[in-house]
Parts: C-alpha cells; structure tokens; sequence
C-alpha cells in the first residue's frame, strides 16, 4: 500500500521561508531549520494567527516555499505528476476544520481515497471503512452527512480519513482544537497508538506524527518533541524541559491561568 | 479640537482627488482587464481538457457517479421546463411570423423561417443561457462554497486532482446536458409552432410543414448544431467553475463571483454565435 520506509529524515527544511495559503507573497515564517525524523511526534505550537495551518500545509507539501529547501522522505517533491501523486499518498493531512464532503456520508467520506486510487476491491474498500469507523467510534453515523455531526466527531472522521491510505507521515491541524475532555483523552490516546504501532496501519508500522497546538499542557511527555511558531520564528526543542525553560516564546502557550481544553 | 478630530462622527479629512481618467485611458483598462480574464479562463480550460483527456479512464468508480449526477442536473431535472419553453417559443414564432407571412402570401416559408430562427439561432442560445441560470449559478455558488470551506486543500490532501473530480464531470454533464436538451427544446417547439400554426387556421398539412423543415436543413445544421451547443455547455461549465474555484473565495465573495461568471458567460455565448454564424456563411 505504501511505499517501502527509508531511514531518511520524513520532513527536512533548510533555511525555509514561506509566504500564506491565500496570500503566498506574505510572510508567513522565515528561516525554518526543522528535521522530523522517522517515527517521531512533534507538537507545533502557536498562538492563534501565529501561522500554525499555513505551516501545516508547508510541511505537507501543499504550500511551495518562498525560498530555502524541503525535502521530504529524503527527496524533494517530485515535479512529474505520477512521482508526485505516490509522494501525496505516503503523507496523510487531517483539517482543524475536518473538511469532509458534505454531499457524502461519512462513510464515502472515508472510503474516498481508497475507492479514487484504487485501493481494492469493493469488499476489501468496505472492510477497511469499517476498520477505521469502528477505531474512530464513527460506525452509528456511518450513513449519516458530516454536517449533521458536531465538530469533534467529524475531525475523528477526517482522521478516519486521512489514515485510509495507511500514510507514513500524519499531519493533525489542531486535533484538540474545541475538543472536551472526552475527546481530549480519545485523542491523546489514539496518537499515542498510532506513532507506538497499530494495526491500521501495515506491519503495525509507527506513523511519523506533526500535531498542531495553541495550548502545549496537554500534549507533556517525555517521548515528544515540540516547536513553537511566534512572531514568523519557527523554534524547535528538544524535549518538554526544553519547552518550559523556553521562556518568553513559550509562555503563553503554557500559561497556568488559561483553562485546559 | 483633537478630540472632536478623532471622533468617528467628525468631517473626513479631504485629500485631493485622484486626477480624473480620460475616456480612452479607461477604455485601455477595461480592454486590458478582459483581455486578462480572457486569458486566464482560457489557461482554465487548456488545464481542464488536458486533465479530462489525460484521466479519462482514471477512477471510473468515482468520477463515472458524478458525471451521471451532473447528467441529471443539467438534463433530465430541467425536461419539464424546456418543454414548457418549447411550447412557448413554437407559439411566440409561428405567433409573429404567420402574421407577417400572410400579409405578403408567403406562408410556405414557415418551415425555413422555423429551421433558421429556432435550429440555428434561438433554440441553441437559450436552451445555453436557461442551463447557465438554473445550473451554472449553482455551479459557482457550490464550488466557491466548497472552496471557501478548504475542501479544495481536502482533496489535493487525498491525492485527489480537484479538476478532475470536481471540474471533469461538470464538463461532461453541461456540454451532453446541453446538447440533449437544445435537442428536445428544437423538437418540442418545431411541434407547438405547427399546433400553434394550425389553431390560427394557417392551410398548411403537417406533411407540408415537415417537408418544408427538411427541405430547410442540411447536413451542415446537425453537425453545427451538435458542435454549438456541445461548445455553449463546455463555456457555462469552465467559466462557472474557474469563477468558483480559481481563487480562494470568502463566503460574501461567493455572490460576486456567480455574477461575474453569468456576465462572462453571456459575452462567451455571443461571441460563439458570431463564430458559428460566419461559418454557416462561409461553407
């Protein structure tokens, strides 16, 4: 389903400046020095408006860089559209604001890429929906249409979705995003599965995680590594003592008097 | 003073006016702002054919759906409508023209007068300009929609070409939905004007006015026709769909857009016409 791991770095951007989605000729974030190895689980915080989805679609290859280089996978993105198309099947990307079909259940929603690229018969299709809707607690609303769901369940099925094609790099825009505690904790341990091996995934392979943040209490571990983006700085550290010696870029993202999601 | 300065009640401070565009200057403007849009619908559609005949066997399971989908929209969901508007239009000709022909004795040409008003000319136009209102618009207001709400970013995410699977079937579907449809509305008033002709006592047989009808058309007419309207449904589809997607909307802008894309649409139609009209004088 997916091409062979390498033991290249997955995302590797040197000296990298970009503009944003809608404005690309705007400044978005400036010399960005960023090495996401394979099976690592980065935590990208930011205040809002700091830039965190137009970062997120640069990491995905879906926001060209004003200049500096990125690579992905240990190459750059391919030019040819067929190399290019394989490149966008190894990375899965999943919106803060789901972005599902309405005029599709969450099912076709889910079954989508699969059913677009091929991916099986129609049995195979079916089993493999079934798998994620059942993961993602989705299978009551299965013929439902996103729009009849509340947000925290239709970013569950844009997670269903994004996983379908098994990708090796999985990039969460704000999955905590609105979310109660419930879903916090469905969250939390859900990635936790996905980047220690589940068997979503082919070979129970680790996925190679970027989530997105305004708040980086509930993401604390030992195991993650973070970043922040502030004032068009992209700042990476390397562990949580890292994070909370940060000082000032930090601080807001870590402050005790804000309420926990 | 300072207060009364700052006060959102207080007078605008005046600043000179911007020094007023002569009549040719703004005449340049507006040329070269359709000569960009012109250029940029055409990259639209280059870009739209290449993918529609590059993946025209890609993700049938997919694509094949929507395009049946569109089929319906821009077909068969307008029938009912386009047979009242065949009606209407055999009665609105034969109305005219049978006054005028019975005046000058020269009702024999009720089959040619129908051949060239309602085969070459107004059959094809407004079967195109009721498709761009009643499907066209929506086109726009869909798309810009899905746009605005990041679905567009959903589906490269996916690996999913947005032009194939939300331009292509809207191609298919406008350009074969148009056709049929200019089809049964050239059909359907060819029908009423002879009913409408025989209610007003006109002495003609229906034999005489459909041999008056063939012997009006030519072989040219079927090829032309099939061409034009084919061509009508591929502009409502590309225009609608580049005003929806070519940029990213906001919601308000959406209103806008659907605007822009009917006028333009509208000028694409007429400049079509002109072109098939010279090629009915030329051949």
């Amino acid at each position: 389903m997916s091409a062979a791991i390498t033991t290249d770095p997955v995302i590797e951007m040197t000296n990298v400046a970009a503009g944003t989605m809608r404005h690309p000729e705007t400044p978005l974030v400036a010399d960005v020095n960023w090495t996401v190895a394979a099976g690592e689980f980065w935590v990208v915080a930011g205040l809002g408006g700091a830039g965190k989805s137009d970062f997120l679609m640069l990491a995905a290859g879906l926001l060209p860089p004003q200049r500096g280089r990125c690579r992905w996978f240990g190459a750059p993105l391919p030019e040819l559209e067929e190399a290019q198309l394989e490149f966008r099947l190894r990375v899965g990307l999943g919106f803060d604001g789901a972005h599902l079909f309405n005029e599709l259940s969450l099912a076709e929603n889910v079954a989508l890429p699969l059913r677009y690229h091929e991916r099986g018969s129609a049995a195979e299709i079916a089993a493999r929906v079934e798998q994620l809707l059942a993961w993602t607690e989705l299978t009551p609303w299965a013929d439902r249409s996103p729009g009849t769901l509340n947000r925290n369940w239709q970013k569950r099925a844009g997670l269903a979705r994004a996983l379908a094609l098994a990708p090796e790099l999985l990039l969460l825009d704000m999955p905590l995003n609105g979310a109660d505690a419930q879903h916090s904790a469905w969250w939390l341990e859900a990635l936790t599965q996905l980047t220690t091996g589940h068997e979503l995934l082919p070979d129970r392979r680790p996925v190679t995680l970027v989530v997105t943040t305004n708040d980086l209490r509930p993401w604390e571990s030992g195991s993650r590594r973070y970043a922040v983006l502030r004032d068009r700085q992209f700042t990476p550290f390397t562990d949580w003592a890292a994070v909370t010696a940060g000082g000032a870029p930090v601080k807001e993202l870590l402050a005790r008097n804000l309420p926990h999601h | 003073m300072q207060s009364e300065l700052s006060s959102p009640l207080a007078a605008p401070v005046l600043t000179p006016p911007a020094a007023p565009r002569g009549l040719s200057e703004r005449l340049a403007r507006r040329v070269f702002r359709i000569m960009l849009a012109t250029q940029a619908v055409g990259a639209f559609a280059l870009i739209t054919l290449a993918v529609l005949l590059r993946k025209f066997n890609a993700a049938p399971e997919v694509i094949q759906p929507l395009i049946r989908q569109q089929l319906y929209r821009a077909g068969l969901r307008l029938l009912p409508m386009f047979l009242f508007l065949a009606g209407a239009l055999g009665f609105l000709i034969i109305g005219q023209a049978v006054v005028a022909l019975q005046k000058i004795g020269a009702v024999g040409y009720l089959g040619t007068i129908m051949v060239v008003v309602v085969v070459r000319e107004l059959g094809p136009l407004l079967a195109a300009v009721m498709v761009l209102a009643r499907v066209g618009t929506a086109n726009v207001v869909e798309l810009g929609t899905a746009r605005a709400l990041g679905e567009v970013e959903g589906l490269e995410a996916l690996g999913i070409d947005p032009i194939h699977y939300l331009v292509v079937p809207r191609v298919v579907g406008l350009a074969l939905g148009t056709f049929s449809l200019t089809v049964y509305l050239i059909i359907g008033a060819l029908a009423s004007g002879y009913l409408w002709a025989f209610l007003q006592d006109v002495p003609l047989l229906p034999g005489d006015y459909f041999r008056q009808l063939a012997g009006a058309l030519r072989g040219l007419d079927f090829v032309l026709l099939a061409l034009k309207t084919g061509a009508f449904g591929f502009v409502i589809a590309i225009v609608t769909c580049y005003h929806g997607l070519a940029q990213p909307l906001r919601l308000e802008e959406v209103s806008r857009a659907t605007v822009r894309a009917v006028a333009q649409a509208i000028v694409a139609f007429v400049v079509l016409d002109a072109l098939f009209i010279l090629i009915y004088l030329l051949v």
